[in-house]
């Protein structure tokens, strides 16, 4: 059992519910660092290398939010969600939730804070065991923490959940194969809430679905995050899903944060190239204009057990100069309401000649 | 992401819920999926009714004997060699249906108390080799680090084996009076199931942890964790039953080898000792008249080959029913 000072359970349960006043974020990553080892070698394991999934995160998670977090696959999103969770390990940094630090939590106050937070999965079909019905699925998180004791009394409950997040109550006892993808996302979401969790990590919930249940689960998630009151980290790979769900959205390139700051800024006046490049990238229905927007970024995401060094979106940056190449940017408020890592970031001009479709400007 | 996702959500409010599931989809667990499926493997069932009646035969064998008005398997008949000595063949008249051997002892009802041998060597081995074989795969794939560096090297060490050369020095070694390691192993069936569980339960360790290794990686075991599962509930609940279809895949699968190996071992004389009737056995002392009592091979030989292809056919049509996808890839 080891938990940083002032971080017990005790001082926990000594407060009374409600006492504490809500102060300060939910959720404070700071300086966030996970690298996974690369191995060789057969009985003697020889370390040589490691890839750099997260490298020095830091942001918060203020409470009643949603914080979106964006980026091509393999930026390090998952690693980041998974280490708040607890789910990993982080090689370095820190993990504050609800002001105690979590990081090197164990045992029984471990088990108690993943009341708090939970997690919904991307894949729709790997994140339900499959010899499990509902039911048992959507009352595991009773059965593991001694809740809704009692048959009758556990059904009851769950049924509930399903009620909740557009389930049929009557499909109790059936298994995950006989749902559509877009019903098994339910059923996890059910799974994620059985707890009343503060915070809620979904990790690119709707990119496994089909277009028009993408929607379906969306408003869901808002609907039940007004209704509970949920903390909201919205994990998706690109802007255009995320531009109507979150109040902020942070972009992460390679590991690290290369933008930040509310989503209305982040859209109106994108500053680094990289979200420049990732809002272009929204799906334009005008074909000319889809030409356009794949000259801007070029090529693929590096490999994360070697990023390029000082700025790591130098290799593909339509603005790279010297100075990019030998000097890491630090994020920075750039005066438009975001903060940017970047030496030369994008001016008006340059976003009007994008082309960024963030669809009809509308009074906010 | 089309202009529909933006649509529906910039309505405002929630578009209609998907259509609930009508009754067209019945509740079906994934018992009930399989059982429809091998239903239709018209030969895997044929197979297991044979598996069925081989059982009931070897656990009835005194009975089925008796009444049938066959001798015991040990019993020596005289009267049914011929007046050179040799044995005479299958003849309804001396209650002899598959002939004697060359001490006039039946051999329909040694074939029966053989079967029993055969399939309590086969099943108590396999049984012995999947609990050692499940429960180091699991270990190894749920904690990989060291640990599974250590098993992994220790099975990929112990598959280097020649199975039968250990098995004759074992046998040699145990097969003298009490036995060895202290009269713990007796020569005979312990010996057989010794060996085989040495030389198998590699197998079914590295067939496991390969499972747990990917089963690990799904998202429905991170979920549990982030529940606040415990490692133990993770096993039991979440890993264990996914594996229980390749479990009774690959044990019907090693039953008919490890039947094959009791019988080699037996044919080469460090398995089942005389005057135990076993398979092998008698298949290896009907090598030498073969030409003149050609039932001492033929009926004993019979059985094992309709046993193990019994069992081949049964595991093929389970890991048809049980697994699809891995089935016609
Ligand atoms: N368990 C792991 N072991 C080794 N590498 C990993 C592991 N998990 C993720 N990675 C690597 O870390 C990088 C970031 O992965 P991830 O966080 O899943 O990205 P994202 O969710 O943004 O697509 C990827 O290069 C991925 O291959
Ligand atoms: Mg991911």
């Amino acid at each position: 059992m080891s938990s940083s000072p002032g971080a017990s359970t005790g001082e926990r349960a000594a407060a009374p519910a409600g006492e504490r006043p809500p102060v300060g974020a939910l959720v404070e990553v700071v300086d966030l660092v996970k690298h996974f080892p690369i191995t060789r070698g057969v009985i003697l394991q020889r370390r040589i290398g490691a890839v750099r999934a997260v490298d020095g995160v830091s942001f918060e998670v203020r409470r009643g939010e949603t914080l979106g977090i964006v980026g091509e696959t393999g930026c390090g999103k998952s690693t980041t969600a998974k280490l708040i969770m607890r789910l990993l390990d982080p090689t370095s940094g820190q993990v504050r939730f609800d002001g105690r630090d979590i990081t090197r939590l164990k045992g029984a106050p471990l088990k108690a804070m993943r009341r708090d937070m939970q997690m919904i999965f991307q894949d729709p079909y790997s994140s339900l065991n499959p010899r499990k019905t509902v039911g048992s699925i959507i009352g595991d998180p009773f059965a593991i923490h001694g809740l809704e004791r009692g048959r009758a009394q556990r059904k009851r409950a769950v049924q509930a959940l399903m009620e909740t997040v557009g389930l049929n109550p009557e499909h109790y006892n059936r298994y995950p194969h006989e749902f559509s993808g877009g019903q098994r996302q339910r059923i996890g979401v059910a799974r994620a809430l059985a707890l009343r969790p503060k915070l809620l990590i979904a990790d690119e919930p709707v990119s496994a679905l089909d277009v028009s249940i993408q929607a379906q689960v969306l408003n869901l998630l808002r609907d039940l995050q007004a209704r509970f009151g949920l903390t909201l980290v919205f994990i998706a790979h690109d802007l255009s899903v995320v531009r109507h769900m979150c109040d902020r959205v942070a972009v992460m390139y390679l590991g690290k944060i290369v933008e930040i700051g509310p989503s209305d800024a982040l859209y109106r006046f994108p500053r680094h190239p990289y979200t420049g490049a990732l809002l272009s990238a929204v799906p334009v229905a005008d074909p000319a204009r889809a030409r356009e927007r794949r000259a801007l970024v070029s090529g693929d995401v590096p490999s994360p057990a070697n990023p390029p060094p000082a700025c790591r979106f130098h290799t593909r940056c339509p603005k790279v100069r010297e100075r990019c190449r030998t000097d890491e940017p630090a994020l920075a408020p750039k005066g438009s309401g975001t903060e940017a890592a970047c030496h030369f970031p994008l001016t008006e001009q340059e976003v009007a000649r994008m082309h960024v479709v963030t669809g009809p400007v509308r009074p906010a | 992401m089309s202009s529909t996702t933006f649509d529906l959500i910039e309505g405002g409010r929630s578009a209609p819920l998907e259509p609930l599931t009508g009754t067209e989809i019945a509740a079906r667990s994934p018992l009930e999926l399989f059982w429809r499926r091998f239903r239709k493997d018209r030969i895997a069932l044929v197979s297991l009714g044979f598996i069925v009646f081989l059982v009931v035969v070897a656990i009835a064998a005194p009975l089925v004997v008796k009444l049938l008005g066959a001798a015991g398997p040990d019993v020596q008949n005289p009267g049914a060699l011929t007046q050179f000595g040799t044995p005479t063949g299958p003849s309804f008249a001396h209650h002899h249906i598959f002939g004697v051997d060359p001490l006039g002892r039946d051999v329909f009802s040694r074939v029966v108390y053989g079967a029993r041998v055969s399939l309590e060597v086969a099943f108590i081995a396999t049984g012995l080799s999947m609990m050692i074989g499940i429960g180091v795969g699991m270990v190894a794939g749920l904690y990989r680090g060291w640990v599974d560096t250590l098993l992994s090297r220790m099975i990929d060490l112990t598959l280097c084996f020649p199975v039968l050369l250990l098995g004759l020095g074992l046998g040699a070694a145990c097969s003298q009076g009490n036995g060895c390691a202290g009269g713990t192993i007796k020569p005979g069936t312990d010996v057989v199931i010794l060996v085989i569980v040495l030389a198998t339960w590699t197998y079914i360790a590295r067939i496991v942890r390969g499972q747990v290794l990917s089963l690990r990686e799904k998202e429905f075991v991170q979920a549990a964790r982030s529940l606040g599962a415990s490692e133990a509930r993770i096993i039991f609940r979440e890993v264990l039953p996914n594996l229980t279809a390749s479990i009774i895949v690959v044990a019907t699968l090693f039953i008919p080898i490890n039947i094959l190996t009791e019988a080699a071992l037996s044919f080469l004389g460090v398995g089942v000792q005389p005057p135990n009737p076993s398979w092998g056995g008698m298949l290896a002392d009907a090598t030498n008249i073969f030409n003149s009592a050609w039932w001492y091979m033929v009926f004993p030989g019979a059985a094992l080959l309709l046993t193990v292809l019994a069992f081949n056919l049964v595991g093929d049509g389970l890991q048809d029913a049980l697994q699809p996808r891995a089935a016609h890839t």
